[in-house]
């Protein structure tokens, strides 16, 4: 019987290793087959908006690490549903597929975990 | 099991305590530590959220890194806040620990968030 394992990324893309180095635990902590949970909150979702090219500006690409995620055993990928209207976006605006719950949900959301990681 | 939410970041740079408090659950602790703290201090601008958050969390501050920066719990946030102003004793804002009650916190509270 695994530990439960909440990841929360709440920042934008760009800040540096941050969120590299959150996707490289999450991975690991899949690896073991631990049951992990990916919530994208606040100024986290532009993380996986669709149309970013950092390139351009000599920034790394972001959106294509989250593809990856398919192929590891992520047992949900969420986000938090007023994060997105606060931006103006909505699930369509996602590179990746994920699932949409309230604020009021995060709560026991989180207390159903026994590890939460923030990046 | 109630969560510990770890407040890491100055209010002035970083909205991780409001943005905490609006996922935070009923019950659940919040331990204000290094810049944190200074949701404390008079001029933060954080005495609204916190007083609001009174009764539905346990807000604590990390003494040593509140008096590391000169403040202290006599700052007004720091001030016991009265549920619809009815004195006598009305339940104190925050709640100061030392290193002894942090540990405490830890092992009384599962998980443990830290928002920066």
């Amino acid at each position: 019987m695994g530990k439960k394992f909440l990841f929360i990324l709440r920042r934008s893309p760009q800040q540096g290793a941050r969120v590299r180095e959150t996707l490289d635990m999450l991975l690991t902590v899949a690896a073991f087959d631990q049951p992990v949970m990916l919530l994208f909150l606040d100024d986290g979702v532009y993380q996986i908006k669709r149309g970013q090219s950092p390139e351009s500006v000599g920034l790394p690409a972001v959106a294509p690490t989250f593809e990856a995620l398919a192929l590891y055993d992520v047992e949900a990928v969420l986000v938090e549903r007023e994060s997105l209207a606060e931006r103006g976006l909505t699930e369509s605006d996602l590179v990746i597929p994920a699932e949409a719950i309230a604020r009021a949900e995060i709560a026991a959301l989180v207390a159903d975990q026994d590890v939460v990681v923030t990046g | 099991m109630a969560a510990l939410h770890l407040i890491s970041r100055s209010p002035a740079d970083s909205r991780a305590l409001e943005q905490c408090l609006a996922r935070a659950g009923e019950g659940d602790a919040v331990l204000l530590i290094e810049d944190g703290v200074y949701a404390a201090a008079e001029g933060s601008g954080s005495g609204e959220i916190l007083r609001a958050a009174t009764g539905r969390v346990m807000v604590y501050v990390l003494m040593p890194d509140l008096e590391a920066r000169g403040l202290d719990i006599g700052s007004p946030c720091l001030r016991a806040a009265g549920a619809n102003n009815s004195p006598p004793s009305p339940a104190p804002a925050l709640h100061p620990v030392d290193y002894r009650g942090f540990v405490n916190l830890t092992a009384s509270h599962r998980p443990v968030v830290s928002w920066f």
